[in-house]
């Protein structure tokens, strides 16, 4: 009888170990989203930031900053919900306005062009990265939270259901080409 | 930047990850970062400066064949010094799902991990039988860089989630600048790679030589590459294997000028590759290209734009490629210029800047949310295990 006991009484505290580990790795992969959903909104802030200073320094001709600005204004106003759409909305503008590669001569050539267009090169790769990277977390953080276990044992607390961040971040092409 | 590298072959042993590893940790030294590479290695190795050893690698049989690999409590002992005395600011694991350093540093370590995958093998059964492990300590890595998209596509299929991808790098100027040998010219053919594993492809273009100097007499083919030289020439008929000639192992130089030298370059690899730095090299150097149409080596000469590629395993499409090469100088120089100029985005200082773009975009998340959400958990931790 108390063999029976101590065995059931050493199976809980087993199965209680394993869902403590669960909740870690839950708690682990959650800590990862955070992270990389701050690292992706630095990324956003800084394209949008250094799209908004050129807009603003007179480089470009006033269509195309005034286009670039809007954009870029709009990226970095937009309310969460909206925010995908925005951030789409100015790579669109980016590559319409750098589309050619005369024009990214253009702005290189100006006073303090050369670092404003290597900054704009830089913030159009890694957002591409950084985003992959949020997303790759997402995934697997969603797969462990559709498991059974932590469904019904409720591991995941109220965390909400985690997000991917869905936007085009394809960058212009003859920024891009230009480092490669 | 404090980075710390994780090597999980054996640094005696000459390989394309451990090449790569060294060429990658002496750029980041070059730009002022301070570099730490843990590698298994026998204690009476020299090593670089920047290498510390994680002791000798075991040979154990994994995965079809013999494998030197390093785990154990030693090993972990090892590892978990190395992280706290590296102070690191970023961990770059190279292969982890190896069953050696790489995942015992997954599980040793917390804090930004980025990983990169170089093999694309087929999932294995060790694998399967251990996905929930490996998944566990998988799930720790923050960015994963696939070396090329066929290996990224694998590694999306087999583990779920997604990489970005960067390719190997290769030092441009080193095979460019080098001198071309007068011995190694005029007509010949080049091919670099063990003469003794099948899956290089030997045997394929030992099928097609025949062919080839029926058409054109005076070709040579130069191998380089260790290997018994007497096995390799024995399908050919006796009066072509003077034709051939065997340069044994040889060194970075001496393939630099090698690949200078010939007036084309044959991969026949028949599979099992996910880059092809070899013909990375070979355009460095400005040598024509002819490779299978394996899908890595398609990727690397830009869907046959800058190199040819001919159907994988088969002998006369081969022997016809190179003959029609060999007999049209224009179209060689052709590829010789495209070759060059599509090669640039391999060297170093793209493959480098990139590696680090993703070093600091990881490290710039990390840093914002390293502390606050451990306490709180640990808490809500406790209070289920108690129901």
């Amino acid at each position: 009888m108390t063999a029976t006991l101590i065995w059931i009484l050493v199976a809980l505290v087993a199965v209680g170990l394993y869902l403590s580990w669960t909740a870690g790795r839950l708690d682990r992969l959650h800590a990862r989203i955070d992270a990389a959903r701050a690292a992706l909104d630095a990324q956003l802030l800084r394209r949008a930031s250094v799209a908004q200073e050129l807009a603003t320094s007179g480089v470009l001709d006033p269509a195309a900053s005034i286009v670039l600005y809007e954009a870029a204004h709009a990226a970095r106003q937009a309310e969460e919900d909206q925010r995908e759409v925005a951030e789409s909305e100015l790579s669109q503008a980016l590559r319409a306005v750098f589309a050619e590669t005369p024009q990214v001569e253009a702005v290189r050539e100006a006073p303090g062009g050369e670092e404003a267009a290597h900054e704009l090169t830089e913030a159009v790769r890694r957002v591409p990265m950084a985003r992959r990277f949020h997303n790759d977390a997402v995934g697997a953080a969603r797969r462990l939270r559709e498991h059974r276990k932590v469904r019904w044992f409720r591991l995941a607390g109220h965390a909400p259901f985690p997000m991917a961040f869905e936007m085009d971040d394809e960058p212009p092409t003859a920024l891009v080409e230009r480092a490669a | 930047m404090r980075i710390g590298i994780v090597c999980p072959y054996s640094w005696d042993v000459p390989g394309g990850v451990q090449f790569h590893i060294r060429d990658l940790a002496q750029y980041f030294i070059g730009l002022g970062h301070e570099v730490s590479v843990l590698a298994p290695a026998d204690d009476d190795t020299p090593l670089p400066p920047y290498v510390v050893s994680a002791g000798r690698a075991v040979p154990v049989p994994y995965n079809g064949s013999v494998a030197r690999l390093n785990f154990g409590f030693l090993s972990a002992a090892r590892v978990r010094r190395w992280l706290h005395e590296g102070r690191f600011d970023v961990i770059h694991i190279h292969e982890p799902t190896s069953p050696s350093l790489g995942l015992l540093t997954c599980w040793a370590a917390q804090g930004p991990i980025v990983a990169t995958f170089h093999t694309s093998n087929p999932r294995s059964r060790a694998m399967i039988a251990a996905y929930s492990i490996l998944q566990a300590a998988l799930e720790k890595i923050s960015a994963r860089i696939a070396v090329s998209e066929y290996a990224r596509r694998t590694l999306v299929e087999h583990l779920g989630g997604d990489a970005v991808v960067i390719p190997n790098g290769v030092d441009v100027d080193f095979f460019a600048d080098a001198e071309p040998r007068p011995e190694w010219q005029g007509g010949t053919i080049g091919f670099i790679g063990r003469i003794d594993e099948p899956r290089k492809g030997l045997p394929v273009l030992m099928r097609a030589l025949p062919k080839i100097l029926a058409e054109r007499p005076g070709t040579r083919l130069l191998v380089a590459g260790r290997g018994d030289e007497k096995e390799a020439v024995e399908s050919l008929p006796k009066e072509l294997r003077p034709r051939v000639e065997f340069l044994g192992m040889i060194s970075d130089e001496d393939k630099a000028r090698l690949l200078r030298s010939v007036d084309l370059y044959v991969a026949p690899n028949t599979g099992g590759e996910s880059f092809g730095i070899i013909l990375v090299e070979a355009m460095s150097a400005g040598a024509p290209v002819l490779a299978a149409d394996l899908d890595a080596f398609a990727q690397v000469l830009d869907q046959g734009k800058a190199g040819e590629l001919f159907a994988n395993e088969d002998a006369d499409a081969l022997a016809g490629a190179a003959v029609r090469l060999l007999a049209d100088p224009d179209r060689r120089a052709e590829l010789r210029e495209r070759g060059s100029a599509h090669v640039r985005r391999f060297d170093w200082s793209t493959v480098g800047a990139d590696i680090l773009s993703v070093y600091e975009t990881v490290t710039a998340g990390a840093a914002a949310v390293a502390t606050d959400d451990r306490t709180s958990s640990l808490r809500a931790r406790l209070g289920l295990t108690r129901d």
